[in-house]
């Protein structure tokens, strides 16, 4: 995903998701950061999605934690609850490196509160005996 | 006899190696009263030339008539066969077939047979083109006849070495694994000295039986005219899924022709076909890698005396090392102004077929050298073999599995192994200590998914059962770990420094 | 010997969703048996978002997918035996008959009406590809070390090198990287990624991983455990350009390199396999060759989406059931071939009076295609096209079959899907 610059204005190439071709789609930033234009789409579906990831990109965080009480070793699958800012990905999973559960757990279960400051939950995916 | 009087750490015989040599030495010699002690410098029995080889018992055709290779070739292959019955051990006389596809070269084939012959090899005769097609139809369509010897077999060298170690490990025998030696001098009251990492071992007899290092040892201790040269002699490998096992039936040979010496394509004990090996005089002893040219040599070369061998159905390549001296003969005997230091050096092609023979041979020095020990009343078995349940009718499996309920969980779904015989592959004497380990003593993993599936599984039972903790289990020893660390250790350790 | 009118093998999404078809709302009585201690199969180490968009309309974890199968699986009432691997198929008189080892109870078998094949696929492993070097430890398939990180919460390696850019590597890339690996290349093989096109997104432009096109790993260095691998760059014919290794230090090398039909009991069922697709070959019914023993999932052909399994699945079960109702009649089965740029077709058999309205064919194309229809001809005639924009070999394509349309023809002697401009 390269930014490059000319002039006062951004371009970001990113490639869509929208369908299997991928197309290289090209994002003009206006000095304040809002899109100005979208290029290299092949539908009007790369225009939205490239305008969504430009402008506030979301991801859906999954991991593990150990879960107390449930045997040696035992984990519980993860996920935030709701989408955070891409940027906040990696603080998630760092946030989470001292969080564990305690059994029993179950899906749905909130693991962590308010995760790195997203407001975001995370909750189990699955669950223990 | 009793042991030595220098105290702890000494032994009336030390052998250094726990390859199949070392390990049939050591099964002969516990059979009389002494104390011996075999230092291993890997983790696990086998580890070395003795678990990346053929896999056949050669008939005894191949070694200049008149050599010790070839005289214990023979014995060794008249000796295997019961051997393995007596141990338990995967074995089958399937016989092999050295193939020529050129009329100009018959009278190679002519000289193998008189050889073969004259070496005291029995059975041995030339079959024509159409005989030859009905013993082995894959044969290719150039061939136009081969020596066909009968008393050729396979054997498993994993399961070979291990019970010949084994019944050492139950009749007295010490083993010590992680122990390489890194020196060997002359002490007083006439005994050997060995440095290894924990400390120096005594000895009254070495055997030196330390596979391509040999000659390192050797020439610690020889005369200064006297020096051994074992050059690693590299041979690569493919193997094949059991759907290729049959492809061939028997183990098919290339007669070695002006243009050079063929490969090997055979069925193993395990049902894989294995095709191989190259011959490559290679520096480094530790070289067990394989090449792209090397493997792709294999490819070729096999095309030769086999047809539409089926490398689609490729689950591993490996390389093992022979150790090659430049006499080409074993070099076994008391090394002379050493007394009590006993070469079993150089032992490559057919090493594992003279196995038995060798174990004999050596046995007899070293018992002459210690002045004739006691024999005892003879050998204490083994454990029984850990049960096969792939090859169990199913009332004997039930019973089995009402005796422990893990004979009834499979494991390695490729070779149907269960957790009870990965517990047992752990338990036994000279237990299994890694996934390699487990591996070589039941199969799980060797099938054709070769671990992606049972080898979590199976490091789970070694943890438990060493009682270690999952990140400390290794494929083959210390330094192969299976896991670096914990998941998000980095962010804790990094969130720590930060409070820090 | 006990008789059920469906088993099922194998308690991953394929099986779950065919034993509780084939249940019938509870008319028929199955059995389904799986080899783990807990039902979901492969899912259950899937903890990554995005299954379930096609059936639910949500992104599901894989765990959370398979929940709502195993819920319904045992509100149906399907009869569930884990721990319980099956050793074998069989054909008797009577119909199939299934034979399974557990702790429990030894080695037992069952009659059925019918049986449901659902083992799933396994990873190509190492020593299929023979990647020069050395063997030591930290060579993965992308799935085990997907284990040793979800289940058992091992970090596999610290520098990681992932060769083959199936959905899975490329999954674990992002799995790794968020465990506190690094991934220092996706190295693949062909000119375009396996994988779907979102997981390159997500999983590598996310985080910044290069995916080496055309590349592959030439050397693997490293006596007890991986130090190094060699990556190269390989020509049109997908070999190594002698001189363009890159030497990548690292502790780690994952494989992605293709999944693999489980199909050991189907052969032992002796049921025909298809070169293809490395599965059984299977009539419309998803019937394979041998009477009452039917297929669907991975262990059939190797999917891209579980909701196309699942879909699959209810179909087996459902033909499955009525097969072990008794509904069976004279088959004339039609071939169903693959063409122009096709790699496979399942089906591959079709009988056209007893088809259902609307039969999905699945098959994958053997190259990256833009703007072309997928066809499909009896005879000469088009009996269906669909236009692509786009057509990669990693994504499954369908076409849907008409029986009205197919009717229409007459004898149609075979019918053959294809590209076409």
């Amino acid at each position: 995903m390269g930014v490059s610059s000319v002039g006062e204005k951004n371009e970001r190439v990113l490639t869509c998701i929208r369908c299997p071709r991928g197309c290289r789609v090209s994002v003009a930033l206006g000095a304040e950061g809002g899109v100005e234009s979208v290029s290299g789409n092949a539908c009007p579906r790369g225009d939205s999605y490239a305008r969504a990831e430009v402008t506030s990109p979301v991801r859906t965080v999954t991991t593990t934690v150990p879960v107390l009480g449930a045997g040696d070793g035992a984990r519980v699958a993860v996920k935030t609850a709701r989408e955070v800012p891409k940027s906040s990905v990696l603080d998630v999973v760092r946030a989470l490196a001292g969080v564990t559960a305690r059994a029993p757990v179950e899906m749905g279960d909130v693991v962590a509160r308010g995760v790195a400051g997203t407001g975001v939950d995370v909750v189990a995916t699955s669950r223990t005996r | 006899m009793t042991r030595a009087a220098a105290g702890e750490n000494c032994y009336d015989v030390v052998i250094v190696g726990a390859g199949v040599s070392g390990c049939a030495i050591a099964r002969e010699l516990s059979r009389y009263h002494m104390s011996a002690c075999v230092l291993e410098a890997e983790e696990d029995v086998c580890c070395g030339t003795s678990k990346a080889n053929s896999a056949i018992v050669h008939a005894g055709f191949d070694a200049a008539t008149g050599t010790l290779m070839a005289r214990l070739n023979v014995e060794g292959s008249n000796l295997m066969g019961t051997l393995c019955e007596e141990l338990s051990v995967d074995y089958e006389r399937i016989g092999s077939l050295v193939v020529c596809t050129d009329e100009a070269e018959r009278d190679g084939l002519e000289a193998l047979l008189a050889r073969g012959r004259a070496n005291g090899v029995t059975d041995l005769r030339i079959v024509e083109r159409d005989e030859l097609r009905a013993l082995e139809p894959n044969v290719s369509e150039a061939a136009v006849a081969a020596l066909w010897a009968p008393t050729g077999a396979i054997v498993n060298p994993f399961q070979l070495t291990l019970a010949l170690a084994e019944t050492a490990a139950v009749n007295g025998v010490e083993f010590r694994f992680l122990s390489p030696v890194s020196g060997v001098t002359r002490v007083p009251d006439g005994l050997w000295e060995l440095a290894t990492a924990a400390g120096p071992v005594h000895a009254r007899v070495v055997v030196n039986a330390a596979g391509v290092h040999a000659d390192e040892l050797h020439n610690l201790v020889c005369a200064p005219d006297d020096r051994l040269e074992v050059a690693p002699r590299r041979g690569q490998y493919h193997v094949l899924d059991v759907t290729a096992g049959a492809h061939v039936r028997h183990t098919v040979f290339a007669l070695p022709t002006r243009l050079g010496k063929g490969v090997l394509v055979t069925p193993t004990t395990g049902g894989n076909l294995l095709v191989g090996p190259t011959a490559e005089d290679i520096d480094d002893k530790l070289g067990v890698d394989t090449t792209a040219d090397g493997l792709a040599e294999v490819v070729h070369k096999a095309a030769l005396t086999v047809r539409g061998v089926p490398f689609s159905e490729r689950i591993r390549t490996f390389a093992g090392l022979r150790a090659h001296q430049p006499g080409h003969d074993f070099v076994i005997g008391e090394v002379p102004g050493a007394p009590g230091f006993v070469d079993c050096a150089a032992i490559e092609s057919p090493g594992l077929s003279v196995a038995p023979a060798i174990g004999r041979m050596v046995a007899g020095i070293v018992c002459e050298l210690l002045g004739g020990p006691a024999e005892k009343d003879g050998l204490l078995p083994r454990p029984g073999p850990v049960p096969d349940v792939a090859r169990l009718g199913p009332e004997e499996w039930s019973a089995l599995v009402a005796q422990r309920p893990a004979y009834g969980r499979v494991v390695c779904r490729c070779r149907t192994v269960t957790e009870g015989q990965v517990e047992d592959a752990i338990r036994r004497p000279l237990g299994a200590r890694s996934l390699d380990g487990v591996k070589r003593r039941v199969e799980a993993g060797m099938g054709r998914c070769q671990g992606g599936f049972c080898s979590p599984r199976v490091a789970q039972i070694l943890a438990r059962e060493l009682g270690v903790d999952l990140r400390t289990v290794t494929l083959a020893g210390p330094g192969s770990e299976l896991a670096a660390g914990r998941v998000k250790d980095a962010w804790a350790a990094a969130a720590g420094e930060v409070a820090r | 010997m006990r008789r059920y009118d469906v088993i099922v093998v194998g308690g991953g999404p394929a099986g779950l969703a065919a034993a509780t078809s084939a249940r019938g709302g509870g008319r028929r009585s199955v059995l389904l048996l799986e080899r783990d201690r807990e039902l979901g199969g492969i899912l259950n180490q899937c903890v990554h978002s995005g299954f379930g968009l096609v059936t639910f309309g949500e992104e599901l974890t894989g765990p959370e997918y398979a929940a709502r199968y195993v819920d319904a699986a045992r509100g149906a009432g399907v009869e569930v035996l884990l721990d319980s691997m099956v050793l074998d198929v069989s054909s008797g008189s009577d119909g199939p008959r299934v034979t399974w080892v557990s702790p429990a109870r030894g080695v037992e078998s069952a009659g059925a009406g019918a049986v449901v094949l659902a083992m799933g696929c396994r990873e190509r492993p190492a020593g299929a590809l023979g990647i020069p070097g050395f063997r030591p430890a930290g060579v993965y398939t992308a799935g085990c070390a997907q284990r040793m990180v979800n289940r058992e919460g091992l970090l596999p390696g610290r520098e990681v090198v992932i060769l083959g850019s199936g959905d899975i590597g490329l999954i674990m890339a992002r799995r790794l990287t968020l465990e506190g690996a690094h991934v220092s290349c996706v190295a693949e093989l062909m000119p375009y990624s396996s994988g779907l096109k979102r997981n390159v997104v997500q999983c590598l432009d996310d985080f910044g991983i290069p995916l080496l096109l055309s590349h592959t790993v030439t050397r693997v260095e490293g006596r007890r455990r991986v130090e190094a691998v060699e990556v190269s760059r390989v020509d049109d014919a997908g070999l190594p350009i002698p001189g363009s290794g890159v030497l990548y230090p690292c502790d780690t090398l994952l494989l992605s390199v293709g999944l693999l039909p489980e199909n050991e009991l189907s052969r032992a069922a002796g049921a025909e396999l298809s070169a293809a697709t490395r599965g059984p070959v299977v009539d419309d019914s998803l019937m394979t060759s041998v009477p009452g023993v039917f297929a669907c999932g991975n262990v059939l052909h190797v999917h891209d989406l579980v909701d196309y399994v699942t879909q699959e699945a209810e179909r087996a079960g459902e033909c499955a059931g009525a097969w072990a109702d008794g509904a069976r009649g004279e088959r004339q089965l039609v071939p169903l071939l693959p063409g122009t740029g096709v790699r496979y077709v399942v089906p591959q058999l079709l009988d056209v009076a007893c088809m259902p309205e609307e039969l999905v064919v699945r098959l994958r194309v053997d190259d990256v295609y833009e703007r072309r229809s997928l066809v499909a001809r009896a005879g000469r005639e088009v009996v269906a096209r669909r236009r692509r924009d786009i057509l990669v070999p990693g994504e499954m394509e369908q076409v849907t079959l008409r029986r009205e349309v197919l009717l229409g023809q007459g004898d149609p002697g075979t019918i053959t899907i294809g590209l076409e401009a």
